[in-house]
């Protein structure tokens, strides 16, 4: 396929790995933002054939992943109700709340839909006028003007048994608040590509010159992944701290304006919950006043509980990059993509999951 | 969710709003919400993100991959740098 095949050139790839053995002298850590980038380093063994003085750290980039245990509870709840029909991203299903997960109260008999698109749950509003139709939004800023286009389009249509679940995410504030920690060892960043598709990387320049560290913004075909690579290990070699573009073919440093309008129509910043991290001051989106009658947690007076993390889960540690899937006790035993006991296993994106089906499943390589 | 796929645009709905059209990916075709992306043209590629094009890709960056890597090699071999 044209704008894939021709970034898995492994003739290329050889090159670069040798441009990269050639140019990293020091001792450099960097971490992928995206769980869509792990996934290509890890299935492609990319942290395997780069020079050892190199160490992957990987970074928060699963929305799947992050979306508080809270969140998933409110889900299940909305999703057991009767006359409701819940839809949802496929990887959200598997994923554990407190007691079971959205397949099994499919399972039980609830109404819940796997939809490829926020659009798709409208539709599907229009289709059933006598059900409450909850669409599951969650994502980084990359799905936020979809789901804010869904919510855009139910007012103008009028469209009044359609509401949203809203859990979005963004990467800047994450970012901080992983080089603000005490831990934190981290030289350079690989920046999440589809992220600055829409939002631009104008906000990471300010990261770049405070905290001294490097940030190429990179794609996600192996390629992509060693250009990335390759430019920040020079930027470190060379003591320079600059946003860099890899990704240009789809990223501009002010991202996509259309995209923008319409996610600041329909959100506003916020507060939000980061499942393993905590709340991080200003790192997500709500719905706007004018549009509160689309969100499912005003809808469906859903009360804020407590809940309680599975205390073998480190996923918190793992997706801050302090620790390794395999430094947990039970990945791989008691933990596994079959009966995940967090969300790093379950996602496609996620890292545990990466970690399991690539470096020790591996058939054929 | 950061997965997002390129492909070819091959139907625009002119008039539709929100702007809509078909993508095709490898010969698999799906309908896709232009509205992002509002000077597309048919042929040109996008990258498509749960059923949004978020943006169009630039051919003549797309190159810009394979033309760094030259670069680099020949400032390398300038140096004397080996592996």
């Amino acid at each position: 396929m044209k704008y894939i095949d021709e970034y898995r050139n492994s003739e290329i790839a050889k090159r670069y790995i040798d441009e990269i053995w050639k140019v990293c002298k020091g001792n450099w850590v960097i971490m992928e933002v995206c769980g869509g980038q792990t996934h290509t380093i890890i299935r492609f063994n990319i942290d395997e054939v780069l020079p050892k003085n190199i160490l992957f750290v990987h970074g928060p980039g699963c929305p799947v992943c992050v979306t508080p245990l809270e969140i998933l509870d409110k889900a299940i709840e909305i999703a057991s109700m009767p006359n409701v029909i819940f839809c949802s991203f496929g990887d959200m299903l598997r994923v554990p709340g407190t007691k079971k997960d959205l397949f099994a109260v499919r399972e039980e008999g609830g109404d819940v839909r796997v939809v490829y698109s926020p659009l798709d749950a409208l539709k599907i509003a229009v289709k059933n006028p006598d059900k409450e139709v909850v669409f599951f939004g969650i994502g980084f800023e990359t799905t936020a003007p979809a789901n804010a286009m869904a919510i855009y389009q139910a007012k103008k249509l009028g469209i009044r048994n359609f509401s949203m679940l809203v859990s979005h995410v963004l990467v800047p504030p994450v970012i901080e608040t992983i080089l603000k920690s005490p831990n934190n060892r981290i030289n350079g960043f690989l920046a999440a590509g589809h992220v600055c598709t829409v939002m631009g990387y104008k906000e990471y320049e300010e990261i770049a010159k405070k905290y001294k560290v490097p940030i190429v913004v990179t794609g996600f075909e192996p390629l992509d992944i060693l250009q990335g690579v390759l430019m920040v290990v020079k930027q470190l070699e060379e003591g320079r701290y600059e946003v860099e573009n890899q990704y240009s073919r789809s990223v501009r440093r002010e991202g996509n304006l259309e995209a923008q309008k319409m996610i600041s129509e329909v959100f506003e910043v916020t507060d939000r919950a980061w499942r393993g991290i905590g709340v991080i001051p200003q790192s997500g989106y709500k719905i706007r006043e004018p549009y509160k009658e689309y969100d499912a947690e005003v809808k469906f007076n859903l009360e804020n509980k407590s809940v309680e993390e599975p205390r073998e889960c480190i996923s918190g540690l793992v997706l801050q990059g302090v620790k390794k899937p395999y430094e947990c006790s039970a990945f791989g035993s008691k933990c596994t993509p079959d009966h995940p006991l967090g969300a790093p296993m379950v996602s496609s994106e996620g890292v545990c999951a990466a970690y399991f089906n690539y470096k020790f499943n591996r058939v054929g390589g | 969710m950061c997965l997002g796929v390129p492909g070819r645009v091959v139907e625009i709905e002119h008039g539709s709003s929100p702007l809509m059209g078909k993508v095709d990916f490898g010969g698999v075709r799906r309908e896709v919400c232009l509205e992002y992306v509002p000077e597309v043209k048919v042929g040109d590629y996008v990258i498509v993100h749960v059923g949004f094009a978020i943006s169009r890709l630039d051919e003549d960056e797309a190159e810009s991959v394979f033309r760094y890597l030259e670069e680099m090699e020949k400032i390398s071999e300038q140096l004397g740098e080996k592996v």
